[in-house]
C-alpha cells in the first residue's frame, strides 16, 4: 500500500519522474509544497492536495451560491471564495426584463448553477440554463471546505448517496462547499452531523465503512 | 533603562531559571476562531495570542491590485493584556507592529495567486509578556497556513538580546525591559532568509552574531511546534 | 447584530427555521428555552486583576479586568468607578471592522454594565481611598473573539466571573491586596422573538431572523435590575412578562451551577 506524505509549506517534493502540476512552486528545478496538504500522484501528475483552501472559480463547476446583491440587469452571488460571481439576467430560464431582477431573485436566496466562464484574475460568471440548475427552494445549506468535497461525494458519489439513504434527505453537493440539504428536521440534522464527520475524519482509512455503521446506529437511535 | 535588577543568577542562569539558550514553553492551536477562514491560538510563555485569517475581495474596488493580493496585518491589544490599562485603538508601537508583520507574511504569500484579494490577518493581543510580535508573526503563519492560503513557506520568529553581560535566547519582561539589548527575528525556515529584524539596544558585532545564531539553532524547534499544531486538527493518520 | 450582506436569510430558509420552533424544536435540536454549553475558563489571563473567558457554543469572549487609581466623578465623590466596555473584534465576524465601537458594541456594552451596576453586584463605597480626591477604578474590558449570537448573555457571564475573582492591589498603596466585596450575581437572560415562540441564546443566525429581542437581567433577590428591548419589532406585555419569568428561572439556574 501506498503512503500519502503530508507535507507544509516550504517542504521540498520529491516529484520523481512525475509532471508537477498543482500547489507547488519551482525554486533551482527542485519543487516545493505551497500549503498544508498531502502528495498525491496519479500515473502522470504530482499534485499537493490542500487540507484546507479558498475556493477558486472554475468553469464547468456546478456550484451553490447565495445572492446577495441585485443590479438592473446582473446578481452578485457569494460562491464561498474570496471571489463573488456574477449572474446575468439572459442566463436564466425565465423572461426577465431590466431592474425587475429581485422578482425572480431575491436577496439570500440560494440556487444550484454551473460556472460559464472564468478568468485568470478570478472573475466569473454563471448560468442556470442547463440540466437541474435551478432556484434552491426548500431545504438547509451548510459549509465544508472546499477540498473536502471530493470526499463528501465519495468514489462515483457512494458516500453521499449512503449519507442520503441513511438518513431519507435529499442532498446536493455544490463543488464550491456549499450544500443543500432538505428533509425531516431530525433527519436533516443526522445527515449534517454525518456530512462534518466526512470532512474532519477525510483522511482516515475505512471512513466509508464506519460512517456506514454510524449511521445505522443514529437511525436504530430515532 | 538604569536598574541594579541582576539579570543572570551567579550559577549562570536566568531569573526565571532557565538556561541562556533555553526558551519559554510554547504551545499553538489552529482553528479556534469558526467564523474565521483560518486561525491559531499561541501561548509563549505568559503570552496569549489569537491570530484568525479572512480571505476576500479588496474593498473597494479600487484599492484592488489586478494581478495580485494585498496583505493587512493588525496588531491589536486587549485592554487587560498588560500591566496598566491599555485604551483600546491603535498607538504608534501597535501601528509599527502591524506594518513589519504584514511585511514579513507579504513575503512569504502566493500573493500572484489571487489577484484582487486582500489577506486580513486580526492579531489579538490578550495578554502580553515580552516578545509579542515574534509570538504574533509565528501564530499568524499558522493560521495563513490553516487558511489554506498558498505560501512559499512558514515564517518562524524569535528573540535574543542582551542581559546581565550575557547573550540570552527568548528574552523574559525583565529582560526587555532592564537588558542591554533586544533583537526580534523572524525567518522562512526552508532558506533561512531573514524576513523580520529589528534591534533595540546595544551589543558588540560579535554579540549580534552569538544572538542570531542563538536564534537559528532554536527555529527548528518552533517550527516543529507549528507543523504539530496543523497537524492535529486534522486528526491525521499516514498511510491512508 | 450584524445584519449585512454576509448574514443575509433567504426567505426560504426563514421559513424553514420558524416552522420548526413553532413545533418546540430549533434547527439544531435544542428546546426553545435550552442554551447551548457554557465553558467558563477563570482566571483566563492570570496578569490581570480578574479575567475569566466564556464559550457559548461558538461565541467567544474573554473579560479581563484592570484596577487603578482615580479620581472620583464630581457628584459620586465617595464611590469607586466601574467602566465597561465591549469591543467586537474585526476577527469575530466578517463584516466587523477595525476603529471606534459601533452603535451595537455601545448598546451591549451599557446593558451589560447597567445589569452589574444596578444590582449592586459591587460596593463602591468600598472602593474609595481619598474621598473626592482618589478611589479605585475598575476597568471591565471585554473582547469578542467570535460571534454566534447571544453577546449580551456571554458578557455578562464573563464579567460577573471576573469581578467575582477580582483583587484590589492594595500593596499598591503599602496596604494589603484584598478581594473586591461582591453582593451579587446578576445573570443576563436574552430572548429573542420568532414568530411568535420567545427563545434563549439564539444562535447568529436565529438572530438574523428573529423580530424582536428582549433582555432581561434578575440577580438572586429576584429583582429585575436591567431590560432591555432591542431591535425593530414588538412584544406584548405578556410576552414580556413571560420573559421575565424565563430569565428569573434561567438566572437560578445557571448561578446555581456557575457562581456557588
Amino acid at each position: 500500500m501506498e503512503t500519502k506524505q503530508i507535507v507544509y509549506p516550504g517542504d521540498r517534493v520529491d516529484v520523481d519522474d512525475l509532471k508537477p502540476r498543482n500547489g507547488m512552486y519551482e525554486n533551482n528545478s527542485e519543487y516545493f509544497s505551497e500549503y498544508f496538504g498531502v502528495v498525491q500522484k496519479s500515473e502522470k501528475f504530482i499534485d499537493i492536495a490542500p487540507f484546507n483552501s479558498p475556493y477558486l472559480p472554475r468553469a464547468n463547476d456546478k456550484i451553490i451560491g447565495k445572492i446577495m446583491d441585485i443590479g438592473a440587469t446582473m446578481w452578485t452571488v457569494d460562491i464561498n471564495s474570496p471571489y463573488y460571481s456574477l449572474l446575468h439576467m439572459n442566463d436564466t430560464p425565465w423572461h426577465v426584463s431590466s431592474g425587475d431582477l429581485g422578482r425572480y431573485l431575491n436577496i439570500g436566496d440560494y440556487i444550484y448553477a454551473k460556472i460559464s466562464v472564468s478568468n485568470e484574475i478570478k472573475e466569473s460568471w454563471l448560468t442556470l440554463r442547463d440540466n437541474g440548475l435551478k432556484k434552491l427552494e426548500v431545504g438547509r445549506i451548510i459549509s465544508v471546505k472546499p477540498p473536502k468535497v471530493p470526499r463528501v461525494i465519495g468514489k462515483g458519489g457512494n458516500m453521499i448517496n449512503l449519507i442520503k439513504n441513511e438518513t431519507d434527505t435529499r442532498v446536493i453537493v455544490g463543488q464550491n462547499g456549499f450544500i443543500w440539504i432538505d428533509g425531516d428536521v431530525d433527519n436533516v440534522n443526522n445527515a449534517i452531523t454525518a456530512i462534518k464527520i466526512v470532512e474532519k475524519e477525510a483522511h482516515i482509512i475505512g471512513l466509508t465503512d464506519r460512517m456506514s455503521e454510524y449511521l445505522k446506529k443514529l437511525k436504530g437511535e430515532n | 533603562m538604569e536598574s541594579n535588577i541582576k539579570l543572570i543568577t551567579d550559577d549562570g542562569l536566568r531569573l526565571d531559571g532557565r538556561a541562556l539558550n533555553e526558551m519559554r514553553p510554547i504551545k499553538i492551536q489552529t482553528g479556534v476562531v469558526e467564523k474565521a477562514d483560518g486561525s491559531a491560538y499561541i501561548e509563549w510563555g505568559a503570552n496569549k495570542i489569537i491570530a484568525a485569517v479572512y480571505v476576500r475581495e479588496a474593498y473597494p474596488k479600487h484599492a484592488q491590485n489586478i494581478d495580485r493580493a494585498i496583505v493587512k496585518a493588525r496588531y491589536n491589544m486587549s485592554g487587560y493584556s498588560v500591566e496598566e490599562r491599555k485604551r483600546p485603538g491603535p498607538d504608534r508601537r501597535t501601528m509599527e507592529i502591524s506594518k513589519v508583520v504584514t511585511e514579513a507574511l507579504e513575503s512569504t504569500i502566493v500573493l500572484e495567486k489571487l489577484p484582487r484579494a486582500e489577506v486580513d490577518v486580526f492579531i489579538q493581543v490578550l495578554e502580553a509578556d515580552a516578545g509579542t510580535r515574534i509570538a504574533s508573526l509565528t501564530t499568524a503563519s499558522v493560521a495563513v497556513a490553516d487558511a489554506g492560503v498558498p505560501m512559499r513557506d512558514m515564517v518562524v520568529g524569535c528573540t535574543a538580546g542582551k542581559a546581565g553581560g550575557k547573550i540570552v535566547l527568548d528574552l523574559s519582561k525583565d529582560e526587555d525591559n532592564f537588558g542591554e539589548a533586544d533583537i526580534p527575528m523572524a525567518i522562512l525556515p526552508r532558506t533561512k532568509k531573514i524576513v523580520l529584524l529589528q534591534l533595540d539596544g546595544n551589543v558588540s558585532q560579535e554579540e549580534f552574531d552569538e544572538a542570531t545564531s542563538m536564534m537559528m539553532n532554536a527555529i527548528p524547534r518552533i517550527s516543529e511546534i507549528q507543523r504539530n499544531a496543523l497537524m492535529s486538527k486534522y486528526n491525521v493518520e499516514e498511510g491512508e | 447584530m450584524p445584519m449585512d450582506s454576509n448574514a443575509v436569510i433567504s426567505e426560504i430558509r426563514k421559513n424553514f427555521m420558524l416552522e420548526s420552533i413553532k413545533n418546540g424544536k430549533r434547527l439544531d435540536g435544542r428546546p426553545l428555552d435550552e442554551y447551548r454549553e457554557i465553558k467558563i475558563t477563570e482566571n483566563f489571563i492570570p496578569k490581570s486583576a480578574g479575567s475569566a473567558m466564556v464559550e457559548l457554543g461558538n461565541t467567544k469572549v474573554v473579560a479581563g479586568l484592570k484596577i487603578e487609581q482615580g479620581e472620583p466623578f464630581d457628584d459620586t465623590p465617595d464611590n469607586g468607578v466601574m467602566l465597561l466596555n465591549i469591543e467586537l473584534l474585526p476577527m469575530a465576524f466578517p463584516t466587523f471592522e477595525s476603529g471606534p465601537p459601533s452603535e451595537q458594541a455601545i448598546e451591549y456594552s451599557r446593558v451589560v454594565d447597567r445589569g452589574i451596576r444596578e444590582s449592586k453586584m459591587i460596593d463602591t463605597s468600598k472602593l474609595v481611598i481619598e474621598s473626592g480626591k482618589n478611589v479605585w477604578m475598575i476597568f471591565v474590558d471585554i473582547d469578542v473573539l467570535n460571534y454566534d449570537g447571544n453577546i449580551i448573555d456571554a458578557c455578562t457571564l464573563a464579567a460577573v466571573t471576573a469581578l467575582k475573582n477580582a483583587v484590589i492591589p492594595g500593596s499598591k498603596l503599602g496596604e494589603k491586596d484584598f478581594k473586591l466585596p461582591v453582593n451579587a450575581t446578576p445573570v443576563a437572560v436574552t430572548m429573542w422573538k420568532l414568530g411568535d415562540e420567545l427563545i434563549c441564546d439564539a444562535s447568529l443566525e436565529e438572530e438574523q431572523v428573529s423580530t424582536g429581542r428582549i433582555t432581561v437581567t434578575i440577580s438572586e433577590d429576584n429583582n429585575i435590575h436591567a431590560m432591555q428591548k432591542g431591535e425593530i419589532g414588538e412584544f406584548s406585555l405578556e410576552e414580556i412578562q413571560k420573559a421575565i419569568k424565563t430569565s428569573s428561572n434561567i438566572g437560578n439556574k445557571l448561578r446555581e451551577k456557575y457562581f456557588r
